[in-house]
């Protein structure tokens, strides 16, 4: 490839600035965290006598260890659920289909780009009547329900591809439809179940406006909710608010890290798909 | 109808496995997906049009009121500046990062493959994965009175702009929107780095053999080949910027007056503050209506070259 030596440089050049760019309000958050409490440091300068005991006093006070079973909890009652629901659907969507399929599938599609706070209002009512309000099904059940468009459209996209002959093969020896769609289709499906199940991860975890809405207690929301309650609480002490918001991002942080690979392909098919 | 090309098949008992298995069978496999579908947001979707045509205080009895709320979100000025609000954000959430992350992303496709283009994907994720309220909370830090921003002009002899920026009329906006386009900037530039290493590389040798230059090259080669992945970075920041809530309720909760007030911000305050469920209904409906037409077309479109 004929490349100029001087484009190459630029584009590294680039590159460092927006990693730089990118990584700096991080940067700011940690130095400011290691300022006295209460204190109203500036900017990026290094404190003289870094209080690194403010991520202790931030630990306590925002009570993380409830705040990561809550969240836990609340991302095991919907993920699982909405990965089995939506490929049970896919399946019989993408592979099986079925007579009306497509009414079936158009009506899910409608929901792929409803904003929450389009029906926040009804499902704060809906969810007072079921005698919800205040406990972590209040987000789980909803969620789960908002997910579906997504999870189907992802998990039809994976069926349809499925060949027949599979099917037919699997038949021919014998397999019923739930067999086939256990040993067969499930286990063929990993690649996209697993992509999906770490963007509904995501997406549970990270959850503002149903945790605020429908549940009051902060130690029953999800960890970004109540990142909003601790802001409130802790707003004017600047270096614990920092350091409490270090910790709460610390999770998302350390997950990333860890499946990094398939975090970013997850996300950019996902935006794809969507 | 999506059904396939018939290929020719054996006869027999094993056919396509949709053709063996009764219909009512395969609706068990939808219903469950259907009903928490339809319970958790079809009858929402229902609902919230229906309170639009009423005047509920959310615990008294309700009265019709017909198209009287949407009447008043289009002529209520409050109400109708979140939405110019939310039209004015899609510059920073939308058009600033795809035009940026184009300019980024051919700077840097040559380069692709090397580990700092590696360690870049990872890092240019990172405000994708935090909460939007962790960014919120970072950036109204960073851009407060003496926060990194203010340090930084002041270094550079431009001590005289400082300001509190999320607390000024005429900045407030503007700075919430640059928080939206640091989250979205990053996701938009991996989005078409991956985009442009599909196009084939012959495409760039023939044209620098004809002599064309770097611009040239991004206008005739980068931009159209790069067509779907363009109109998947607008619609996903379109409806970010229109939608947004997270990052404004933490930064500015809509202040200072209603400079940063945006729909879904306003919605939140009418239905669970105000108690005026019927307005808040018609600005949800206002809402989805205004996500769905931008959402259409450009999946129209991109649609379009794949088939």
């Amino acid at each position: 490839m004929i490349v100029g030596r001087g484009e190459t440089w630029s584009g590294r050049v680039l590159l460092v600035l927006l990693m730089a760019a990118t990584l700096m309000p991080f940067a700011s958050l940690f130095v400011t965290a290691l300022h006295p409490p209460g204190g109203y440091p500036s900017g990026l300068d290094w404190p003289a006598d870094p209080h690194w005991g403010n991520f202790v006093t931030a630990f306590q006070a925002a009570r993380m260890g409830e705040l990561v079973k809550s969240s836990a909890l609340i991302v095991l009652g919907v993920v699982p659920v909405s990965l089995l629901l939506a490929t049970l659907a896919g399946f019989a969507i993408g592979h099986l289909r079925i007579a009306g399929r497509n009414v079936v599938f158009l009506t899910f599609v409608l929901g792929l780009t409803l904003p929450f706070e389009g029906i926040i209002t009804p499902l704060y009512y809906q969810v007072r009547d079921m005698g919800l309000l205040n406990t972590r099904w209040a987000i789980i059940l909803p969620l789960i329900g908002l997910f579906m468009p997504f999870a189907v459209f992802w998990m039809r996209a994976h069926f349809v591809n499925m060949p027949d002959e599979l099917s037919e093969s699997a038949r021919m020896d014998g397999a019923n439809l739930w067999q086939l769609f256990w040993r067969i289709h499930v286990p063929l499906a990993m690649p996209a179940l697993s992509s999906l199940a770490i963007l509904l991860f995501l997406w549970t975890w990270n959850q503002f406006l149903l945790a605020i809405v429908l549940v009051d207690d902060p130690l029953k929301r999800t960890m970004s909710g109540a990142l909003g309650a601790f802001q409130g609480q802790w707003g004017t002490d600047i270096p614990l608010l920092c350091a409490g918001s270090l910790l709460i991002l610390t999770p998302t942080l350390a997950i990333f890290l860890i499946f990094q690979r398939r975090f970013v392909t997850a996300l950019l098919q996902g935006s794809l798909k969507g | 109808m999506a059904r396939r090309t018939p290929k020719t098949r054996r006869p027999g008992p094993a056919r396509a496995a949709g053709l063996r298995t009764p219909s009512w069978v395969g609706w068990l496999f939808v219903a469950p997906a259907l009903a928490v579908y339809a319970v958790f947001v079809l009858r929402p979707i229902v609902l919230t049009f229906q309170y639009s045509v009423y005047r509920w205080d959310g615990i008294g009895s309700s009265t019709w009121v017909g198209l009287g709320n949407y009447g008043k979100v289009f002529t209520d000025p409050d109400l109708f500046a979140t939405i110019l609000n939310a039209v004015k954000l899609i510059v920073f959430f939308s058009l600033i990062p795809v035009v940026l992350g184009l300019v980024i992303a051919s700077t840097i496709r040559r380069i692709a493959a090397s580990r700092l283009a590696l360690a870049a994907r990872t890092v240019l994720f990172l405000p994708q994965v935090i909460p939007l309220v962790a960014a919120g909370i970072t950036w109204s830090w960073l851009l407060s009175s003496t926060g990194l921003v203010n340090q930084l002009l002041s270094h550079i002899g431009l001590g005289g702009v400082t300001r509190a920026w999320l607390g000024d009329f005429s900045t407030a906006l503007p700075a919430v929107g640059v928080i939206g386009a640091w989250v979205l900037l990053g996701l938009c530039t991996i989005l078409l780095l991956s985009g442009m290493s599909k196009i084939d590389p012959a495409l760039y040798e023939a044209a620098r053999m004809d002599g064309a230059g770097p611009i040239r090259e991004f206008v005739s080669i980068t931009v159209p080949s790069l067509r779907q992945e363009i109109g998947v970075c607008v619609t996903v920041t379109v409806i970010a910027a229109l939608a947004s809530f997270d990052i404004v309720y933490v930064a500015t909760q809509g202040g200072p007056g209603n400079a940063t007030m945006v729909p879904g911000l306003e919605i939140y305050y009418l239905a669970f503050s105000e108690r005026q469920v019927g307005t808040a209904s018609a600005l949800a409906v206002v809402l989805m209506v205004l996500v769905i037409v931008v959402a259409i077309p450009i999946q129209w479109l991109t649609k379009d070259r794949s088939s």
